[in-house]
């Protein structure tokens, strides 16, 4: 635990022992540059709970999002310091494959990204490029994986049409069901409803809570509502450091740090 | 068959090696083209210099010297290589042809950009387009065909000259000058022009006054790039200037230029000969231009950005 | 009123600026098309050139300026392309990568008849490959890099970032991400370039008189086997091209109808540059649109 100078904090300390948990972080520091954007983070997330980061623009939370599978890597001038456990392998040392971590670790970004494929390829070429062949089983797994992303019903005739004649929320949905497709433990989702309309964030909603059975997912959102909505777990982040880290009702209801109700209660961010 | 999660996190895997082997593949494209840069200046450099090294002609009486007869001796038992008439012609060209086309180019992208863009981009566009596309060797049988006779008839002489060279360049580099205006207009803020407007200017007060002033660093790189060209430029030129090496005594006489000379000559000298190698000295003149109109707009563009 | 009297003026100097360009090209266009069409035949196309009889025709030089591209693509788009995906996706921004920029900028800013002689010099005399083919091609794949390295990186880097991460987080390899998913979306881009710098290696003939050569030897065109020395596939012979031709009879022609065959020759090279230029165009309309569609 690294200590906070300059600020109280408060951060659930969840059983390391019991295999419970999905991923720890141990003091990660990121730099852009100069420019230190996280400024030692250690969290722990449980297995088959949804986690959120929330805090003001700028509080680093896609930043240390974006390191859990180490996308920051693809940064130039980034870097980043600390041990991120997954499965007791420190995740962040360099002799790691980020190709098969990230197999584990899916992601889903704050803009829907489907490639310029039909719907089907979206899912199946990652498969095939993992060394997938099996034309029946592709076929099963893009099944599965769009109706876990109640994506299905809405696709399953247009299947070899393009990708990127969905709407916003089909899309994003998509890259949901492409993400869970390559059956990770993990998926991380940043922001993955603020480029989209009420009705189509409600969905995606709707398909994270169902997820939770089978993965471990941890959020980034701005949206206050969203986080009391779906998460077990929730982390105040400001300024590169976590506030508070605690149940998603304590957060909400009884914050232990003045920073945090501020944030929660709309004064300030 | 399943190897430990630990195995599979911590082995190098089929994905890291096709990483590094795709890596290393674009990066030997991005090399061998490096390469070719650096041998192109190294080659011609070296050949370029043998005239002064081996053939013992001095630097002096090549660039100043105005009598051209490779294979023949001057009085003073030195050879004939003085190549000032094909470098004042050269010259000569490039900025005749670049101040011929450098109003048409900003009056077509003024046209383009403020008067009428609509009209321009419908017809004024694919028209520039189209003549960047044409060959230069079809300009020059239209040099040869049209321009030299009609220069024959007002002006007299052979027609062949400095000044049909100018008018194929001026059409050869034309587009090019024009589009590079055009984007140096376009870079203009919006609201320069607005205030100007609201102040109660006329629209070409404005851009006589506001747009144009403010895109002269592009402009000037527009120009240069087209007396780039110009310099460079071989077979359209060498087919209407008659490719005679005299000093140019007026317009309209038989004159040359650094590409002509050595388009006509490269192929009747023997490799290793003087002959030979003040034509390769010719060439290196030509690529040091080059070098030096690229570090003008290099210049031009830093001083652009400073403002 | 003396200010809008001069705006009035200006306004008129432009339009007929304007009217002027546009009249050069159609003159050019018609002059080309006037003289040439009426020469174009099937004989013109197919016959071989005459050196001092009238009625010589293109053939073998047409067929050359075709072999000669796309042995020239087949050389220059795999090398710019590798070059293009490493400067939009692999370099980093140092000292290093400006360098690299510079370099490319010289080539691009060489006049082509530098470029023709150092294939003269290495292809021709150095390898001992003479006049041929291949030493026109490979001087052309010098000229031809620099613009085609910038076409394909300026259309790799239109692709948004976020197709890169998806594929990245999907746990693929960057080289993957980039031939699997970014080049294919660039493809468009990418092929819209590579016409356009067909049609100039097309019309281009400054860096070939020395490296290709200025002769048509006679070519069987019943014999395919690249080793043979009168097959059209022989990579070694010497091989003018059509553009070359039209130089070669307008400076030293002797058959008595050589100012009828350069404009029938420049109005093929027109036509067929004028072609890529529209395939290039509407190509560029389809995707647009696609693009905007989707």
């Amino acid at each position: 635990m690294v200590e906070n100078q300059v600020q109280d904090s408060h951060i659930i300390q969840l059983d390391k022992k019991e295999k419970k948990l999905a991923l720890y972080t141990e003091d990660i520091h990121v730099y852009y540059g100069q420019n230190e954007a996280i400024k030692g983070v250690s969290l722990a997330f449980e297995k088959n709970k949804i986690t959120s980061l929330i805090g003001p623009s700028g509080c680093g939370k896609s930043t240390y999002l974006r390191s859990l599978n180490r996308m920051n890597d693809e940064i130039a001038n980034t870097k980043i310091t600390g041990k991120i456990f997954y499965r007791d392998i420190d995740i962040n040392a360099p002799e790691i494959d980020v190709y098969e971590m990230r197999k584990n670790i899916g992601m889903v970004f704050q803009r829907p990204n489907p490639f310029s494929k039909s719907i089907y390829e979206n899912i199946a070429f990652p498969l095939k490029r993992h060394g997938l062949k099996d034309k029946a089983k592709l076929d099963e797994i893009v099944e599965t994986s769009l109706k876990q992303a109640a994506l299905w019903d809405q696709v399953k005739d247009d299947l070899h049409k393009s990708a990127l004649a969905l709407s916003g929320g089909q899309q994003q949905r998509l890259c949901i069901a492409r993400a869970i497709a390559m059956e990770p433990d993990i998926l991380l989702l940043d922001e993955p409803a603020s480029a989209l309309d009420p009705i189509s964030t409600s969905k995606v909603e709707e398909t994270l809570i169902n997820l939770k059975e089978k993965y471990t997912i941890i959020i980034v959102t701005h949206n206050m509502q969203q986080a009391a909505r779906i998460s077990d777990y929730t982390a105040f982040f400001y300024m590169g450091n976590v506030i508070e880290y605690d149940q998603t009702r304590k957060i909400f209801t009884r914050p232990k740090i003045q920073q945090t109700e501020d944030y929660v209660s709309g004064h300030f961010g | 068959m399943q190897s430990s999660i630990e195995e599979r996190l911590t082995k190098k895997s089929k994905k890291a090696k096709l990483e590094t082997f795709g890596k290393s593949l674009s990066f030997i494209c991005i090399a061998f083209i490096v390469l070719v840069v650096i041998s192109i200046l190294y080659f011609v450099a070296s050949k370029g210099i043998a005239t002064f090294t081996q053939n013992g002609v001095s630097i002096g009486s090549f660039l100043g010297g105005t009598d051209w007869n490779p294979s023949g001796k001057g009085a003073d038992g030195q050879p004939l290589v003085g190549a000032l008439p094909m470098i004042t012609g050269s010259f000569l060209v490039t900025f005749l042809s670049a101040i011929v086309a450098t109003p048409f180019a900003i009056g077509a992208a003024v046209f383009m950009t403020e008067i009428s863009p609509k009209m321009g981009k419908k017809i004024l566009q694919p028209v520039i387009e189209l003549l960047v596309g044409i060959p230069s060797v079809v300009y020059g049988f239209i040099g040869l065909t049209v321009v030299v006779p009609a220069v024959r008839n007002v002006f007299g002489g052979s027609g062949f000259g400095i000044l049909a060279g100018t008018f194929v360049l001026f059409v050869m580099i034309l587009p090019t000058v024009t589009s590079m205006t055009i984007d140096a207009l376009n870079t203009v803020p919006r609201h320069y022009r607005e205030a100007s407007l609201a102040l109660g200017a006329t629209r070409w007060q404005t851009v006589y006054k506001v747009v144009l002033r403010s895109a002269i660093p592009g402009i000037l790189t527009a120009v240069v790039f087209g007396m780039a060209r110009a310099f460079g430029e071989a077979l359209a030129v060498q087919m209407v200037i008659g490719n005679a090496a005299l000093m140019p005594g007026n317009l309209v006489s038989p004159a040359s230029t650094l590409t002509s000379i050595l388009t006509m000559g490269m192929g009747n000298t023997v490799m290793g000969s003087l002959q030979n190698n003040v034509l390769w000295s010719l060439a290196l003149i030509l690529l040091v231009m080059s070098l030096v109109f690229n570090i003008m707009t290099r210049l031009i563009g830093k001083k652009g950005a400073m403002k | 009123m003396n200010a809008k009297k001069a705006d009035k003026i200006a306004t008129g100097t432009l339009y007929a600026i304007a009217g002027v360009i546009v009249l050069i090209l159609f003159s050019l266009l018609a002059f080309i098309l006037v003289r040439g069409v009426p020469h174009i035949s099937w004989n013109f196309l197919t016959n071989r050139s005459q050196t001092f009889k009238t009625g010589g025709g293109i053939g073998p030089q047409l067929f050359n300026s075709f072999y000669l591209l796309i042995l020239t693509m087949l050389f220059s788009v795999p090398i710019s392309l590798g070059a293009g995906i490493y400067l939009s996706e692999y370099a980093k921004k140092n000292w290093v990568t400006d360098l690299v920029r510079t370099a490319i900028e010289v080539l691009s800013s060489l006049p082509s008849i530098v470029v023709g002689l150092f294939g003269f010099l290495i292809f021709v005399i150095q390898m001992g490959w003479g006049f041929s083919i291949i030493s026109g091609a490979l001087a052309l794949t010098l000229f031809n890099l620099p613009l085609l390295t910038r076409t394909v990186e300026d259309s790799l880097r239109a692709i948004p970032a976020t197709q890169r991460e998806a594929g990245l987080a999907l746990g693929l390899s960057r080289w993957e991400t980039v031939t699997k998913i970014v080049v294919p979306a660039a493809l468009p881009g990418i092929l819209t370039g590579v016409i356009l710098a067909a049609g100039r290696v097309f019309g281009e003939a400054a860096a070939l008189i020395y490296t290709a050569g200025q002769s048509a030897p006679a070519l069987n065109f019943a014999d395919w086997n690249p080793m043979h020395i009168a097959s059209p596939l022989n990579p070694f012979r010497p091989a003018e091209t059509l553009a070359v031709h039209i130089w070669k009879i307008n400076g030293e022609g002797i058959m008595p109808d050589a100012a009828a065959v350069s404009a029938g020759a420049s109005a093929v090279l027109i036509i067929t540059v004028l072609l890529f230029n529209l395939l290039a165009r509407y190509l560029g309309r389809v995707i647009y649109k696609k693009s905007t569609s989707a």
